[in-house]
């Protein structure tokens, strides 16, 4: 198999990850409940790994890191915990529906959103911020980078923006925790969602939000923490306060041993190299005949490439690319309905081509001999 | 059941800030260790530190200098 599907999930965990949930399986206990061996080992695994998602993304205090399931569930918390009845946040074209979703409902509530548009290319235009503020903004929320075209924007720009304005930042690093450099501090982010299961390395079933001195989330869930039990309502402290029920100690404690090796190793060397791969095949894909190619690549980005050849329906070609030569990629809409829209592809979809560091130059060319096979 | 003695117990909010007084005392090498929060000073199921009571003035110090949010400070029977 060639597994371009990268943005979905990455399937090549480095061996300390694998190494250490089994570990953890074998003998941890439940944190924070009780202080015999087994729950204290827990307990201090779940410290350190906080500890180092903190320094990782600049978050100024490791119990403002709160583990969660995924991204998914970060944005839902951190979104309805935010906003309300009279809010108004502003949001992208470029979201995920793990966004999107959670602000539809919360309009049908009477929050008011807007969306910075974007262009045929996939671009936003950051000026247009400025005629979208209302004196009720409260919140900015956007994705780092585009899981359809892997077009960028620029949270460094939108963070001083907000940090001006008085409005919270919040950010989510779905398609770019692992691979880009992301601090909290200088980039003006007061709440970052993240995934651990993408480029960070770790298990399904982990993720994260790393929360600003200025952030104060209301909690989604409620219940069991080990601690302040006879109060009545979820305590006000972080991490607690959005962390109802045990966490994925497991899951976390491969987390932490994949932050560990991409500290060890360096995200520099890992972008630099999916980047070449994703400039290698666009390349090569764009001279092919009746292939079009989405998102701008005249800038830095992501590494992935979406594209679609003449008008076959995007499920036809990446069940093709399956079918003749096992090559894993990802048709549709990506749950990205208003980039779809933006690039005028909500009937054909979209195959996306995502590289990760294990990938070779070898599969890209593999690749591209297969599209040019199947596409003429 | 052993002997009771006089300790001084420090209580938190959350399992993370007990995890951190942990980490700072073995990095300062502070006696201690962690024990289920006593009902007596807390009503929670909670993490507390346990150190012996002379260690009270170099663990006050170290929680006051590093800002680690806590709960209280006791000087209790256990």
């Amino acid at each position: 198999m060639i597994y371009f599907d990268q943005a979905a999930t990455t399937i090549q965990k480095p061996a300390c990850v694998t190494e250490a949930v089994t570990k953890a399986m074998c003998r941890m206990g439940n944190s924070g409940r009780g202080v015999h061996g087994s729950a204290l080992d827990a307990s201090r695994e779940i410290y350190d790994a906080r500890e180092r998602i903190a320094r990782f993304f600049g978050c100024a205090k490791s119990s403002h890191v709160v583990f969660t399931a995924n991204a998914t569930e970060s944005l839902n918390t951190v979104l309805f915990g935010l906003l309300g009845a009279g809010d108004h946040v502003i949001a992208t074209d470029l979201e995920h529906n793990s966004v999107l979703r959670p602000l539809y409902h919360l309009e049908q509530n009477g929050t008011q959103v807007s969306y910075l548009r974007a262009d045929r290319q996939g671009n936003v235009h950051l000026d247009e911020l400025e005629l979208l503020l209302q004196p009720n903004t409260k919140v900015i929320v956007c994705t780092h980078a585009s899981n359809l075209t892997g077009n960028l924007i620029d949270i460094a720009a939108v963070g001083a923006f907000a940090a001006a304005h008085h409005v919270l930042f919040v950010v989510d690093a779905s398609q770019t925790a692992g691979i880009f450099p992301i601090d909290m501090r200088q980039m003006h982010i007061d709440v970052l969602c993240f995934t651990g299961h993408k480029a960070l390395l770790g298990p399904q079933g982990t993720g994260g939000i790393c929360i600003g001195a200025q952030a104060d989330i209301r909690p989604l869930k409620m219940g069991g923490t080990g601690v302040q039990t006879y109060l009545h309502t979820q305590p006000a402290e972080y991490p607690v306060r959005l962390e109802a029920g045990t966490l994925n100690g497991h899951g976390i404690a491969g987390l932490n041993a994949a932050v560990r090796y991409l500290e060890q190793m360096g995200i520099e060397k890992r972008r630099k190299k999916e980047l070449a791969l994703m400039r290698r095949f666009y390349e090569g894909v764009r001279m092919i005949p009746g292939i079009r190619v989405y998102g701008d690549f005249s800038r830095e980005r992501a590494p992935i490439v979406a594209l679609n050849w003449a008008d076959v329906p995007s499920s036809e070609l990446s069940d093709a690319l399956w079918e003749e030569a096992e090559i894993a990629t990802r048709p549709g809409a990506h749950c990205a309905p208003r980039m779809h829209q933006a690039l005028g592809t909500v009937e054909q979809g979209a195959v996306r081509f995502s590289f990760g560091y294990e990938n070779t130059e070898e599969e890209v060319d593999e690749a591209l001999a297969v599209l040019r096979r199947l596409c003429r | 059941m052993r002997e009771k003695e006089k300790r001084f117990v420090v209580t938190f909010y959350t399992t993370a800030e007990a995890m951190a007084m942990e980490k700072l005392c073995r990095e300062r090498n502070l006696p201690g260790k962690c024990i289920s929060a006593p009902r007596s000073v807390s009503a929670d199921c909670g993490i507390a530190w346990s150190a012996p009571w002379e260690a009270e003035a170099a663990i006050r110090q170290a929680v006051e200098e590093t800002g680690l949010e806590i709960q209280g400070f006791h000087v209790l029977m256990l």
